[in-house]
Order: structure tokens, then C-alpha cells, then sequence
């Protein structure tokens, strides 16, 4: 778009900061509304201990990805952000 | 001591610190009432998102609905958690760097638009007085069944304690009263599920035991014996449901989007000092959400199990007391049909005629009574229910008050407004706001259920498009915006309406429309907001120099 290398940097940061966030929102879509929603029945054949896998997902599973992936998503950002020297600006304007 | 004595004491020992915090912590600027100055360490910030969110129904009423609803309460569930993952990966972030006060000052700023602004001010007053008068509603039920008081006397005594550090302490008094009311909900509400869940299952933690094996030597899993007396009893197994998969799948996408655009919790990431903090909270606020919304489906397979074994067969005469005091409230009610003393109490696949009707909001709170629990227990779970519910009716209270304040007077009607005269508006709307609730919480109105949908419904279908596309959309401009959120509003607004309101009757699934019912419509509004919005952004002229810049600003950490 322009030759200012700043903006450049920016597209770059913003385009992985895209990437990151289709696979983690893939995977949150599957964990959530694959695994304990459309494919509950299938997984339901399968056991863990005292839970059917499908149920397990629905009312277990799904909540602990939820929080993995936040901290995913902080850890690859920090890492980003680092990279890219735009860390800490530690004031609200 | 009794478990009246105990109440006393634990509730007025949580009140006295949740009135000390405010008084050490009140508010001496704008900045101070609205953000708390923006300078919240993000584990706090977290722990106080998650006392904001999750409310009376979270603590009191959810395990209760899954205890009946099996494994629809999925829908609850993951509704209720995954929207975090779209907060701190859509919005959280990006507002923290926009960095000002109200989620309206986001949607009126980067569409430059007074409209877009008054649209999402609307819609924010509207969700936050629909969920306070729910709050209202838990802590009357808490006051009048534990501490025999009128539930009027319960309402005030609340609204009096939120109206003290609500007014006086702001964002700032209430973020740091939510993350003691926090520990003392979560710790009354782990404590019965800890005895419950050893004494059925000799397993300490209550996810584990949720699927373990039946502590009476039966070697039959907890789940599988459930299922088994659900059938038994003429109601569906446990771990089936009785919606349809596309419903469930609807209701749990309105309730994740609608998350992540209800304003109170949206501005709690404006307290936070950086971008990287906000992400962090977001992540600390579902770890701490998540230790609640991981136990309640297993107090509600406990307290299902105990009551089908323990209730139905039982002579009316030797129930328990519990069942008795709830019925002296009107949230059990036993009707003898068959005239043989005995509780029959059967689901809608059984031949025989239920007579035990029980109120899905008393399973928490009777839950340590069933299980035969000390009085303290007793105690504890009233004061984090008061907790539960405080909480969340002061993160609320300061939405509106911000949005009276803040929006309204300074943003749209009277610019020239001093910091020192905004302020002392913002502490008038939030008193007055408490007025309302308080009035709504003596005076439910009939509806306050019906209206749930209505608030994630109407956040999932207006605000979350309309901060997302500001975001993630250069070409989206105000036009386009403003169009998506009314063409989402009236849908979606029209649809329950229609079904809660106007023809109760035909609110079944064959009339729904692709068999969604008005919990889930919203998701098809949100849908529905981004084909209006960019069909109108397409043929409108692109959004000014001053927005796109505003977007790269917010991209950018």
C-alpha cells in the first residue's frame, strides 16, 4: 500500500495478529459446538471414567480449553509484540 | 448455634467488609469513577470481572436449571465461558488501547456518528436495568428464606449497602469490593460442593467425582445411576436433552456473543493499565469463572441424584424440614392427587400424575440441607449468594450511571460540562439507578425471565458487530454500523416480542423460525447485523481519514 515502513510493520503485525486469531477461534469452535454440540452423539460412544466424552466436552472439556486458549492467545501476543518493539505503553493516553 | 444465627453473622460480617474496601477506596476523580484510573493489576481486574459476572442466577439459579435441564445446561455452560475467549481475543485488547471510558464512546468515536452513539447507549441502559432487576430478585429470596425477614426489608438493606459504595467509591470502590466478594463467593460455593461431592463419591474435587463411581459400594458411576432413576421416573436421561441440536447450538452462540458485548463487562477492561494486561485479565477472569462454571454441573448431578433418591416414595409427612421451609415460600409446592400421603413425583414420559413441584432456584441454596450439611455451611452459601448478586447489580449500576453521565450529558447534550459536575451527575444516576432497582426488586416485574434473552439477545445482535467491525472493518463506516444495529435490534428484539409478549401460545419449536427459540434468535440478529451493515457500507461512502486512523490506533498495542 505505501512505502512508509512503519505502516509496513504494522500490516505485518496485524496480519499474524489474524492468524493467531483464526486458529485459536477454530479450535475454540471445535472444543465448543464440534465436540459438545453437532458431534455429541458420536463422541458419546466413548468413555471416560463416568462421563460419556460428548457430555464430558459440553459440561467440562469446552470451559478448560476456553482458558488455555486465552493464555495461548497472551503468550504468542507478548511474543509478537516483543518482536515487534510494541510493548509498554503503560498509560492510558 | 442455629443456622439462622449463622446467616446473621456471616452476611453482616461480609457487609461490614465490603462497606470498609468502598470507604478506603472511593472515588476522587472522573477517572476514579469510571475506569478506577485505569491502574488495576489484571489478576484483580480478573477476579473482579468475574465476581461482575457471574450474578445471582450464575450462583443460585444455574446449577439449579442444569439439576432439571441435564445436559441442555451446556448451553449455560459454554455460553457463558466461550464468550471470553471472543473478549480477549476481539474486543478486550482494542478497547483498552481506544482507552476512554464507556463502550458508547468506543461505537460514537470510530463511527464519528451521535447515533451510532444514542443507539448503543440504549441498548446498554436497557441490558444493565434487565439484569439489576434480576439481582434484586436473588437477594429477596436470600433475605426472606434465611434471615426470616420481608423481602422488601431484604431489597433495601441490599440496595442501601450497593448505594454506599456504588456512589461514593465508583469504578475504583466497586472493583476492589468485587474482588472481595469474589473470594467469598466462590469460597461458599466450593465448600458445600467439596462435603457433597466426598460424601457421594469420596472424591474431593467435584469435576473429578462429577464422574466417578457412587460412594455406596454399588460400583455403578454417578452419571449412569442418574440416568437411570431420570428414566425410571419418566424423565429424560441426564445426559440427553430435550432440545434440538440446532437450538442448542444457537442458544450457546447468543449467550458467547452476547458475552462478549454486554457492557458491564466490556469496560472492566478500560481499568486495566496496558493492552497486554487487558488480554491477561480476560485470561484470569475465565480461570476464575471457570472454577464455578466447572463445579456446577457436578452440585447439579449431586443434588438431582440425591433428591430422585430421596424424595419420590417418601411419605409427605417425613420429608425432610428443608422441603418444608421452602414450601412455606411458595418454591415447593406438594399436591396430594391420588390422596395416598405419599410424594409421587414422576416427569412427563410417566403414566402416573407429579405432585411435587419444586422451584429450580432453591437447588443451591437447599443443596446443604439436603446433603445434612452444618448450619455454618447454611450461612456461608447466603452470604455468597448476597455476594453473587452485589456484585453484579454495582458493576451494572455503574453502566447506567456512566452511560446517564458520561454519554448522555457530556458526549451528546452538554459538552461543556466540568469534570467536577460529571462526576457529581455520574453519583446522582447511579443513586437513582439504585432507586429503580430497588423498586424493581420489591415490584418484579412479571417479565424479568422473559427479558434475559432479551439482554444477551440485544447485546449479541448491536454492540458486539458494531465494536467488532470498528475494529476489524476499514470499510465499515457509520452508515452501515447504524444500519446493522437497528436491522439486528428489530429482528431480534421483533422476534422475542412476538413469541414472549404477543402470542405466548405459538412459542413451541414448530413455530420457531429453523427451530430457534427466542434465547437463540439473537445469534441469527448478529448475522443479520453484518449483512445489513455491509450491504449499506458498499454503497455509502468509506468511513473518513480521522476513523481508519482511529483503527490503526486500536490495532496496535
Amino acid at each position: 500500500m505505501s512505502e512508509d515502513p512503519s505502516e509496513e510493520r504494522h500490516a505485518v503485525y496485524w496480519r499474524r495478529n489474524l492468524q493467531y486469531l483464526s486458529i485459536l477461534l477454530a479450535v475454540w469452535f471445535v472444543v465448543s459446538f464440534g465436540f459438545g454440540i453437532l458431534l455429541r452423539e458420536a463422541l458419546d460412544s466413548i468413555r471416560i471414567g463416568g462421563f460419556k466424552l460428548g457430555f464430558w466436552f459440553a459440561q467440562q472439556g469446552s470451559i478448560l480449553v476456553f482458558v488455555a486458549l486465552i493464555f495461548v492467545y497472551l503468550r504468542l501476543m507478548n511474543r509478537l509484540d516483543a518482536e515487534f518493539g510494541e510493548e509498554e505503553e503503560s498509560d492510558s493516553e | 448455634m442455629s443456622i439462622q444465627a449463622w446467616t446473621f453473622i456471616l452476611v453482616g460480617l461480609s457487609f461490614a467488609l465490603y462497606v470498609g474496601i468502598a470507604f478506603w477506596t472511593r472515588a476522587r476523580s472522573t477517572a476514579d469513577f469510571f475506569v478506577a484510573s485505569g491502574d488495576v493489576p489484571p489478576v484483580l481486574n480478573g477476579m473482579a470481572t468475574a465476581a461482575d459476572w457471574m450474578s445471582a442466577a450464575s450462583f443460585i439459579s444455574m446449577a439449579g436449571l442444569i439439576s432439571f435441564m441435564g445436559y441442555d445446561g451446556a448451553v449455560y455452560l459454554m455460553g457463558w465461558t466461550g464468550g471470553y475467549v471472543l473478549l480477549a481475543l476481539l474486543v478486550a485488547p482494542y478497547l483498552r488501547k481506544f482507552g476512554q471510558f464507556t463502550v458508547p464512546d468506543f461505537i460514537g468515536e470510530r463511527y464519528d456518528s451521535r447515533v451510532a452513539r444514542i443507539v448503543a447507549v440504549t441498548c446498554a441502559i436497557f441490558i444493565s436495568f434487565t439484569y439489576v432487576a434480576g439481582q434484586m430478585r436473588g437477594v429477596g429470596i436470600v433475605f426472606s428464606r434465611f434471615l426470616d425477614v420481608e423481602i422488601e426489608t431484604g431489597v433495601l438493606v441490599g440496595m442501601a449497602i450497593v448505594f454506599f459504595y456504588a456512589v461514593l467509591g465508583g469504578m475504583k470502590g466497586i472493583t476492589y469490593t468485587q474482588v472481595a466478594q469474589y473470594c467469598v463467593l466462590i469460597f461458599s460455593y466450593l465448600v458445600p460442593a467439596i462435603f457433597i461431592s466426598l460424601l457421594m463419591t469420596d472424591r474431593i474435587l467435584p469435576q473429578v467425582g462429577f464422574g466417578s463411581v457412587l460412594a455406596d459400594g454399588s460400583g455403578v458411576a454417578l452419571l449412569d445411576r442418574l440416568d437411570q432413576l431420570s428414566t425410571d421416573l419418566g424423565f429424560v436421561a441426564f445426559t440427553e436433552g430435550t432440545k434440538s441440536t440446532i437450538d442448542v447450538f444457537a442458544i450457546t452462540a447468543a449467550l458467547m456473543i452476547g458475552t462478549a458485548g454486554l457492557p458491564h463487562v466490556v469496560v472492566r477492561f478500560y481499568t486495566v493499565p496496558k493492552v497486554s494486561a487487558a488480554r491477561s485479565s480476560a485470561g484470569w477472569a475465565l480461570v476464575f469463572i471457570a472454577i464455578l462454571y466447572t463445579t456446577a454441573p457436578a452440585v447439579a448431578a449431586f443434588a438431582r441424584t440425591n433428591l430422585l433418591q430421596t424424595v419420590p416414595g417418601t411419605s409427605y409427612s417425613e420429608l425432610p424440614s428443608w422441603v418444608h421451609k421452602w414450601e412455606s415460600i411458595g418454591l415447593v409446592e406438594f399436591e396430594d392427587y391420588n390422596g395416598d400421603g405419599i410424594v409421587q413425583y414422576v416427569g412427563p414420559r410417566s403414566v402416573e400424575r407429579n405432585e411435587l413441584r419444586i422451584d429450580r432456584d432453591i437447588m443451591v441454596l437447599a443443596n446443604p440441607e439436603i446433603a445434612g450439611l452444618p448450619a455454618w455451611v447454611v450461612g456461608l452459601v447466603a452470604a455468597g449468594a448476597l455476594a453473587a448478586a452485589l456484585s453484579t447489580a454495582a458493576g451494572l449500576l455503574l453502566v447506567i450511571s456512566s452511560a446517564v453521565a458520561h454519554d448522555l450529558l457530556k458526549k451528546t447534550f452538554y459538552p461543556e460540562i466540568d469534570e467536577r459536575s460529571e462526576l457529581l451527575a455520574a453519583r446522582v444516576a447511579a443513586g437513582a439507578a439504585v432507586l429503580v432497582a430497588a423498586y424493581f426488586g420489591i415490584r418484579p416485574p412479571g417479565f424479568v425471565a422473559q427479558v434475559v434473552a432479551f439482554a444477551f439477545g440485544l447485546a449479541a445482535a448491536s454492540i458486539f458487530p458494531a465494536i467488532t467491525l470498528g475494529i476489524f472493518s476499514k470499510k465499515m463506516n457509520a452508515a452501515g454500523a447504524v444500519a446493522g444495529m437497528l436491522a439486528g435490534i428489530t429482528f431480534t428484539a421483533g422476534y422475542i416480542i412476538y413469541f414472549k409478549f404477543l402470542v405466548p401460545g405459538n412459542n413451541t419449536p414448530e413455530h420457531w423460525l429453523g427451530g430457534i427459540s427466542p434465547e437463540g434468535i439473537g445469534s441469527v440478529g448478529m448475522l443479520f447485523n453484518f449483512a445489513v451493515a455491509y450491504a449499506v457500507a458498499a454503497v455509502t461512502p468509506p468511513p473518513p481519514p480521522s476513523a481508519l486512523a482511529l483503527v490503526d490506533r486500536v490495532r496496535m498495542p
